[in-house]
């Protein structure tokens, strides 16, 4: 079963041209072969780590990692929705200020290499915000500064995922709702987002794999996530191979998984009422 | 005085603009409560921007828009209260599709009005009774008829006890056969006394349910009588025009 719509749909119309000439190459033709692929090379990898006594042993200390990859991709994404939201309402608000400042940091998110944000906001921006309670720096543990610059990053992204949505929506939903007598927030709350969130659900999936895969890039702040377990092991055994093929795995594994469950999730919308 | 008392809509000299296009030229129009009127013209003359201004949904340029005694601006403060008092129906019904039939009517019930949701849904099933489609109170709007959404739409609005009923071409958007329907509802309504104004082509409603039919072309009222007399003895050459179009059809 192929995972992505766009090559199903074509593997289909490829299939029946085929099928006119030999019934067995159409057979062969529409098979994903792609993902037999894919699949093969995990199996492959997998049977290393667990037979390869080398492979294994950095297979056990990479994966010390997987908790912080996982905690930290998930608050760092619960934070980025709410962000998302409240600056997406702002990027279609009437109200002048708040537009203007959604925009700002839109803008400025976007145009900031997400590497360089991060390490700007763990090194900069949360030591002055420390400074002004009184704290110093280091008293914020690296971890949380990571899942900050996670945030602040994908809130952005997810702020136009959120605008797009919105602005989806038919305007004769507000007016109705507005004749009703309802205040923009009620028609925003009851009618607007109901609609709009449902309808960028699998955008909003799709983020939440991309940020597992850009949560390596917290490694560069020394938080232990499983690309920080693999370049200390890469470094302190020169086994490169071994832990970057498990690595490489590891992510790979996560996001093929996570990947078919979004594609139910939009199948499951498909089928749903419209 | 009585009879100012009795004037429930009053628009004063009515301008509005969309950049260059001047949608409305200075319309001023009362309507006492309980009269049904009805706003005939060409498409572009205007009528639906001035049912719009009406509930405030767009804002004028200049003039004035009273409603029971209030008037309309933009730093109406009670414009949600105002608006709850003046239901609209709208060509395109705009229902919300992520609500059954009754929780579109339930809604504003309950967060505007502040009624119960017990109350609410008595009332909502009262009115998807009057409007004779009770059964479908749990089916989703993708699954109704045009004909059906628009009284699900009408059922929307009279739940909030409006004063005044807004009806912007309820039928423009339905297929014939569901025209009647829809209609019907609305002639009923109109026989129980509500105050309505209405944006239509349906000359026979016209004829049938209003004390007054006003004929606007480019932005202005150029005609206004009872039914008889606008379709009897049109006396603007504009209005004989636009009538023997209409009935040509």
């Amino acid at each position: 079963m192929s995972l992505d719509p766009v090559a199903r749909t074509t593997e289909r119309g490829a299939m029946s041209l085929e099928q006119k000439k030999d019934p067995l190459t159409g057979r062969l033709y529409a098979v994903p072969w792609w993902l037999l692929a894919v699949l093969g090379v995990l199996v492959w990898a997998w049977y290393f780590v667990f037979s390869e006594i080398t492979y294994k042993d950095a297979f056990d200390f990479i994966y010390d990692g997987i908790g912080l990859t996982i905690s930290t991709t998930l608050s760092a994404y619960a934070i980025s929705l709410v962000i998302g939201l409240v600056m997406g309402l702002g990027r279609v608000s009437r109200n002048v200020v708040f537009r203007n400042l959604a925009r700002f940091y839109v803008e400025v998110v976007r145009g900031i290499p997400m590497l360089v944000l991060i390490f700007y906001v763990a090194f900069v921006a949360t030591v002055d915000f420390a400074s002004l309670f009184g704290l110093a720096g280091r008293d914020i543990p690296m971890n949380v500064r990571a899942i900050i610059a996670l945030a602040i990053t994908y809130g952005a992204f997810s702020a136009e995922i959120f605008r797009a949505g919105i602005q989806s929506i038919g305007h004769g939903q507000m007016e109705a709702a507005r004749s009703l007598g309802m205040s923009y927030a009620q028609a925003m709350r009851y009618v607007i987002l109901p609609q709009a969130i449902r309808n960028v659900l699998p955008a909003l999936a799709n983020d939440f794999v991309a940020m597992l895969k850009d949560s390596s890039l917290v490694s560069v702040l020394a938080v232990r996530d499983i690309t920080q377990m693999a370049r200390l092991r890469a470094g302190s055994t020169f086994r490169f191979r071994e832990s970057y093929t498990i690595l490489a795995v590891l992510y790979l594994s996560m996001t093929l998984i996570l990947s078919a469950g979004v594609q139910l999730l939009e199948r499951r919308m498909h089928g749903g009422r419209k | 005085m009585a009879d100012a008392n009795n004037i429930i809509i009053r628009v004063d000299n009515l301008h509005k603009h969309f950049g260059a296009v001047e949608a409305l030229r200075g319309v001023s129009l009362d309507v006492p409560r309980g009269s049904v009127v009805v706003i005939v013209g060409p498409s572009g003359s205007g009528k639906s921007t001035l049912l719009r201004c009406i509930n405030h949904l767009e804002v004028e340029t200049a003039g004035e828009v009273w409603v029971d005694g209030q008037r309309l601006n933009e730093k109406n403060k009670n414009i949600n209260e105002i608006r709850a008092e003046i239901g609209m129906v709208f060509q395109l019904f705009n229902l919300f599709p992520h609500l059954t039939a009754l929780q579109n009517i339930v809604l504003a019930q309950h967060i505007v009005r502040g009624r119960s949701r017990a109350e609410a849904v008595d009332m909502a099933m009262q009115q998807l009774h009057r409007v004779g489609i009770s059964e479908k109170a749990d089916v989703f709007p993708g699954q109704l008829s045009g004909g059906q959404q628009q009284r699900v739409a009408i059922a929307r609005a009279l739940a909030m006890n409006p004063k005044i009923m807004l009806f912007d071409e309820p039928t423009s958007a339905l297929d014939p056969e569901m025209i009647k329907e829809v209609l019907d509802v609305m002639l009923d309504l109109a026989k129980e006394g509500m105050t309505m104004v209405v944006v239509t082509h349906e000359m026979g409603f016209a004829r049938a349910a209003a004390d007054r039919v006003i004929f606007m072309d480019q932005g202005l009222i150029v005609e206004e009588n009872t039914p008889d007399g606008l379709f009897n003895q049109p006396r603007e050459k504009r209005t004989k025009l636009f009538l023997s179009q209409i009935l040509k059809q």
